[in-house]
């Protein structure tokens, strides 16, 4: 059977349905031109938990789950489920932590760069000036055999735990409501302002995650892979499909009047364009030397691949570091110690690229 | 035999680098491509086709695919 959403006209088709999701959930109630940002949610998520204290943006992002979910879904549908591990998962995590301290520099993963801009922020466009820098150095690498080796087949139920972990975040929320106005419920952490207290109803954002997981498991749709498949073998299939988010997004934004063109005093974004430019920069290549954006990251977890979970979970403990240690960036700009990390960063991919790749 | 690619359990992009490799090293005649997913299916597929070579077998063998690509002299 034919796969008609990995076609071009599918591929357009999921990035459109993307943007004007995106845009519809700012509209319902998420926080501007954040529609939806992967990295931004998993650190929402992290702080929701407790494992950092930022008071600010602590929420347990329902599209997260959803993401992971519609995309297990959409693989036992079509019966492309096949757990596996075992590429390197050491490796993968510190991608994912280092991927998530670079995206929190800049403010946001690929999806928000695209969505910041589509919303009329400028200064994503050294975010993602810095994003396609960073693959191109990252294709250099798997120019000259970087390789994480090969996973290996493994059983079923180890491609289940990371939808398990993910479904039982949602029991937790369902056991541990909201409160409004209250900082927690039970185990859980609720921002009573900033970023993490601006979210869409629990069900809408649950819905739109797994109507995106779904689409995107079965299109492959991937905001890293677009940028690399063109530098690396000009082949434009997956970047049509985020040229055509953006577009969405931008349209959506116009109808809708989210949108509001400038530099200075965007929401949940500061004007340090160097940082801006070189957190992305990590963030890109982080991502091409694990093979898949955040997003990607996480429909792949779905469908049974244990490292891209692995690549998942450092990116929230780098979401907790990120917070803890004073790293993300804030409204108010990059921080000191964030350019430290992000310069630790880039050594470490840089080791991670020269030294695991195959000699031919 | 040389003209056989085993990309199987390799992530993205690697099973596409390897085929476009075999593809520039052989020029014309016949390429098979081990992968073990659907996505590195379509990816192997659709990149081989646009250096005009042509897809013309897939065949399921246990978990894997076999894919046969060929280009004319």
């Amino acid at each position: 059977m034919k796969n008609l959403l990995a076609t071009k006209r599918g591929i357009v088709g999921v990035g459109v349905t993307i943007g004007i999701l995106a845009s519809l959930l700012q509209l319902w109630g998420n926080p501007a031109n954040m529609g939806i940002c992967v990295a931004c949610f998993v650190r929402d998520m992290t702080g929701a938990l407790g494992l950092h204290r930022a008071a600010v943006v602590q929420y347990l992002r329902p599209e997260i789950m959803g993401f992971v979910l519609g995309s297990f879904i959409a693989a036992y549908a079509f019966k492309e489920f096949k757990s596996r591990v075992g590429s390197a998962p050491l490796v993968r995590f510190i991608l994912g932590f280092f991927a998530m301290i670079g995206a929190l520099i800049f403010l946001g993963c690929p999806w928000r760069a695209v969505l910041r801009l589509s919303g009329g922020d400028f200064n994503a466009i050294f975010g993602l000036f810095g994003l396609a820098v960073g693959i191109w150095i990252g294709t250099l690498f798997l120019k000259n055999g970087y390789n994480l080796g090969s996973s290996h087949k493994t059983y079923t139920s180890v491609g289940w735990i990371f939808p398990v972990i993910m479904l039982s975040f949602l029991i937790l929320m369902f056991f541990n409501p909201i409160i409004t106005g209250e900082a927690k419920s039970g185990v859980l952490f609720y921002s009573v302002e900033g970023p993490g207290s601006m979210h869409a109803p629990l069900f809408i954002s649950l819905g739109i995650g797994l109507i995106i997981g779904f689409l995107a498991q079965r299109s492959r749709f991937c905001t890293m892979g677009a940028i690399r498949d063109v530098i690396l073998f000009k082949q434009t299939h997956l970047f049509m499909g985020l040229v055509s988010m953006a577009v969405a997004a931008f349209v959506m934004n116009l109808i809708l009047n989210q949108f509001n063109p400038g530099f200075e005093n965007q929401p949940i974004a500061h004007t340090m364009q160097v940082w801006n430019f070189s957190g992305m920069v990590l963030a890109g290549l982080a991502f091409t030397l694990a093979g898949g954006c955040p997003g990607r990251q996480l429909f792949l977890s779905g469908e049974g691949d244990g490292d891209a979970a692995v690549f998942v979970i450092g990116m929230l403990v780098g979401a907790g570091f990120a917070h803890n240690f004073g790293l993300a960036s804030s409204g108010a700009g990059a921080t000191m110690a964030g350019i430290i990390a992000l310069f630790i960063g880039l050594v470490s991919c840089l080791l991670i690229g020269f030294t695991m790749k195959e000699s031919f | 035999m040389n003209n056989t690619i085993d990309a199987k359990g390799l992530s993205c992009p690697q099973p596409v680098i390897l085929t476009l490799n075999a593809i520039k090293k052989a020029k014309t005649g016949e390429l098979i491509v081990l992968v073990d997913t659907q996505t590195s299916k379509e990816n192997v597929s659709r990149a081989a086709t646009a250096k005009g070579w042509k897809v013309e077998e897939v065949q399921a063998v246990n978990d894997s695919y076999k894919i046969i690509l060929r280009k004319e002299n």
